[in-house]
């Protein structure tokens, strides 16, 4: 059936860093500004605000949408906050296409804001409280801990080497060197990656993103609303979630099945049968280096295990033929997690309008995808976009 | 655009402690009885939306404990740490776009297991500004009310009348779990909790869950329940900051309330709707919440009206014949999905004892507590 098309017609960020001195609702306010600001948009000519962010124990703030609420815009306006763990930043912009393709409003400005550096002495603490409270945290698990089961897992089902998958790091810190709002660019070697101390066997310090302070924004609007605020709307084309049972000590974690569901569910609104060859761009989320291959693989742009092999190939440069994370991810431009999510959606706008600047991928891209994740490794979140 | 209704109910009676359920049992069980409700598998339920909030819930990212008990393992589900009208608008949205035609909202509250819920709530003040001041945040009710009673020209004895009202209603409500014979002397005759506020005007929490299930009108159609159609949905924010909001108006309903009436083509809401379950957290609230709504020309006839008895069931315009907030108890995120129900049962012709006659239209409205100005407003019809 048709859908009402809904087209990203703005976006804008803040710049990502270690601490910010701004307030949350100032970050939020800066984005959003900076998206309005960007399509010469006023906030009177919003009609609903959505906004995501991850756990409310970074900011200690309980009901952390409704201290952000004016922050953001959302001023006698309706407001509405989404929250699907890491995954909440490309999520956030479904939630907003539902808001407009549901032709209950015209526009809709979609904000993510994180600010993580207010959680001492550091918000990997913060993380302990996600996990099971009879069954998981009497074992004081953390992020690094799990994922480092993963990544084994990964490494050991397909035989995939840690060189390979500190390839990541370098591409990623890499292309961030171009993005002006980017935490940790870098030009570095498979060589240093792997010198970096191990965090927990097998992610060694530089395979991780950073914490991070910081927003990002997008403004969506209707066909009509849209070609009269831009020449060049960037329509959504596809959205896609899904989300794993919450045992993940039951799943094999070598493959993420919420991502292939995620992203059939986008593929197949976006008419697209054969994704390695009709995206041109993919924006999959890289909070841990091995994540962007897995989540490359879940995207049903690699075969299972073999993203590693198209990486050292080049298919994933920025002149390769399927540029990944040309922004630089999360891993080169910083992880304020939701903030994040919506960052690739942000640099997917960017990239198709040709106004990526430094990190525009050549040959004038047509589509794109973004793709988030979280949860206990569990929810996969997809945009589709195409101009 | 695509009609929405709801065509499966299910929940469990708020009570003021649960120790007999987990969250997760308390869940399936909502969801089980939702299902048989609307004669569906989970199986076909394309699309699933919890209201919970992390710190009430005591886990970050609540959200991963959510698929599992509701049949949403690997399917689309999502978190809004919203009150739970805001789900059912949600579940509009995914609806109407087209995207799905059978989707689950759920909300439940757990409150018996928050050792300090004060405290909790004065984490939601803002942390440079209001929370220095180490105040328990119902000070911020007390305060509202004081203005409210200022301007309106409310009395004290108008909003102890909610009460006494509302907890008498709940006595012929099975779900309810703060049923009394209270007067308005009792009421005014408890010590104050934040002046002006009385310790009966503030709603008590309670545990409970409350699952609902929505169809496209296509899938409704084919549905063995009685459709319970959504008029109109309409959600609002007003200003956060305490320095900076309208003390005696609750304008964020004002302005969730007129999207739901232009969607529900509603104009005169007093004439056009006979049931309306509206927030009462705070006594005083449910009178501000009328006039917001436009149901009484302002807070002061709402007053007048609940002390003449036309807001009682068999009066001109019911409100809160489940019991309310204060009836049936404060259930954190669950609390609009409670209204919602009431409306259900009301509409369908299955309120039992307290059935409003010839109810065809009814209002559910919520407020998301102090310190928010946060609300939403869902608007049913039988037909």
């Amino acid at each position: 059936m048709g859908y009402r098309k809904v087209a990203i017609v703005a976006a804008g960020m803040t710049k990502f860093m270690r601490r910010a001195l701004e307030t949350p609702k100032e970050l939020a306010w800066q984005a959003a500004q900076a998206a309005l600001d960007s399509a010469e948009m006023k906030l009177a000519q919003i009609d609903c605000v959505v906004f995501g962010s991850a756990p409310d124990v970074f900011d200690a703030v309980h009901m952390k949408g409704e201290y952000l609420a004016d922050g953001c815009g959302g001023w006698r306006k309706p407001y509405l906050r989404c929250y699907v763990g890491g995954g909440t930043g490309v999520f956030a912009v479904a939630q907003g296409w539902l808001h407009v393709a549901s032709g209950m409003f015209d526009t809709c400005l979609v904000v993510c804001e994180e600010k993580m550096s207010s959680c001492l002495p550091h918000p990997q603490g913060a993380f302990l409280t996600i996990f099971d409270n009879f069954t998981e945290q009497p074992l004081k698990p953390n992020l690094l801990w799990i994922f480092a089961l993963e990544q084994n897992r990964y490494m050991h089902t397909y035989g995939i080497t840690l060189e390979e998958i500190a390839l990541v790091s370098v591409k990623n810190k890499r292309n961030a060197l171009g993005h002006p709002c980017a935490q940790l660019g870098a030009e570095l070697t498979v060589k240093d990656v792997l010198a970096s101390e191990v965090m927990a066997w097998p992610v060694h310090r530089l395979m991780v993103s950073p914490t991070s302070d910081g927003a990002a924004a997008v403004v969506l609007a209707a066909e009509d609303v849209a070609k009269r605020v831009t020449d060049k709307p960037v329509w959504i084309e596809g959205v896609g979630w899904c989300i794993d049972t919450t045992y993940w000590t039951n799943r094999d974690l070598c493959y993420p099945r919420y991502v292939e569901r995620a992203a059939r569910m986008a593929y197949a609104m976006a008419g697209i049968r054969e994704p390695r060859k009709e995206i041109n761009i993919a924006e999959p989320y890289d909070p841990f280096a091995y994540k962007e291959l897995h989540h490359l693989e879940g995207l049903q742009l690699a075969p299972k295990g073999q993203a590693p092999k198209l990486l050292a190939d080049g298919v994933f440069d920025r002149d390769g033929d399927l540029p990944a994370s040309p922004s630089g991810g999360l891993l080169g431009v910083g992880n304020p997690i939701a903030a994040a999510g919506t960052m690739k959606v942000c640099e997917v706008f960017w990239q198709l309008r040709g106004e990526a600047g430094a990190r525009q991928v050549p040959g004038k891209p047509k589509r794109a995808v973004a793709q988030a994740w979280g949860d206990l490794m569990q929810v996969g979140t997809v945009v589709v976009v195409g101009v | 655009m695509t009609r929405v209704a709801i065509i499966g109910l299910g929940f469990t009676p708020a009570r003021p402690t649960s120790a007999h359920q987990s969250y997760k049992e308390m869940m399936f069980e909502a969801a089980q009885r939702a299902y048989a409700d609307a004669s569906i598998e989970a199986a076909e339920i394309q699309s699933f939306v919890t209201c919970a909030e992390d710190l009430n819930e005591g886990l970050s990212i609540f959200d991963e404990y959510t698929p599992d008990q509701l049949g949403a393992a690997l399917k689309p589900m999502h978190t809004l740490p919203q009150d739970g009208l805001h789900g059912i608008a949600d579940a509009v949205m995914e609806i109407r776009s087209g995207l799905v035609e059978l989707v689950v909202v759920e909300a439940h509250s757990k409150a018996s297991n928050i050792l300090t819920l004060d405290w909790i709530v004065d984490y939601a003040t803002d942390p440079i500004y209001n929370r220095p001041l180490n105040l328990n945040p119902h000070y911020i009710a007390g305060l509202e009310m004081n203005r409210f009673l200022h301007v309106s020209r409310v009395t004290p004895e108008q909003c102890a009348a909610v009460v006494a009202k509302n907890r008498r209603n709940a006595l012929r409500n099975p779900a309810a779990a703060y049923a009394a014979g209270l007067t308005n002397e009792h009421v005014l005759n408890s010590p104050y909790a934040f002046y002006p506020l009385h310790e009966n005007e503030l709603a008590e929490t309670v545990d409970g869950c409350v699952v609902l299930v929505l169809a496209s009108e296509a899938r409704a159609r084919r549905a063995n329940s009685q459709p319970i159609w959504v008029r109109g949905v309409g959600w609002a924010n007003a200003a956060f900051s305490l320095e900076a909001r309208d003390w005696a108006q609750a304008d964020y309903c004002r302005v969730a309330a007129d999207i739901a009436y232009k969607q529900a083509g509603i104009t005169a809401p007093a004439r056009e709707i006979q049931v309306f379950e509206v927030d009462d957290t705070y006594a005083y609230k449910e009178l501000q919440h009328l006039e917001a709504l436009h149901v009484f020309a302002n807070a002061g006839e709402a007053g007048r009206a609940t002390e003449q008895g036309a807001t009682e069931l068999g009066g001109a315009t019911p409100v809160n014949v489940s019991g309310g907030a204060l009836g049936v108890g404060n259930a954190l995120e669950a609390t609009g999905l409670y209204r919602a129900a009431e409306l259900v049962m009301q509409l369908r012709g299955q309120a039992g004892p307290r059935q409003v006659k010839a109810a065809k239209v009814g209002l559910a409205q919520s407020w998301r507590g102090v310190p928010t100005t946060s609300g939403a407003v869902v608007i049913l019809s039988a037909d």
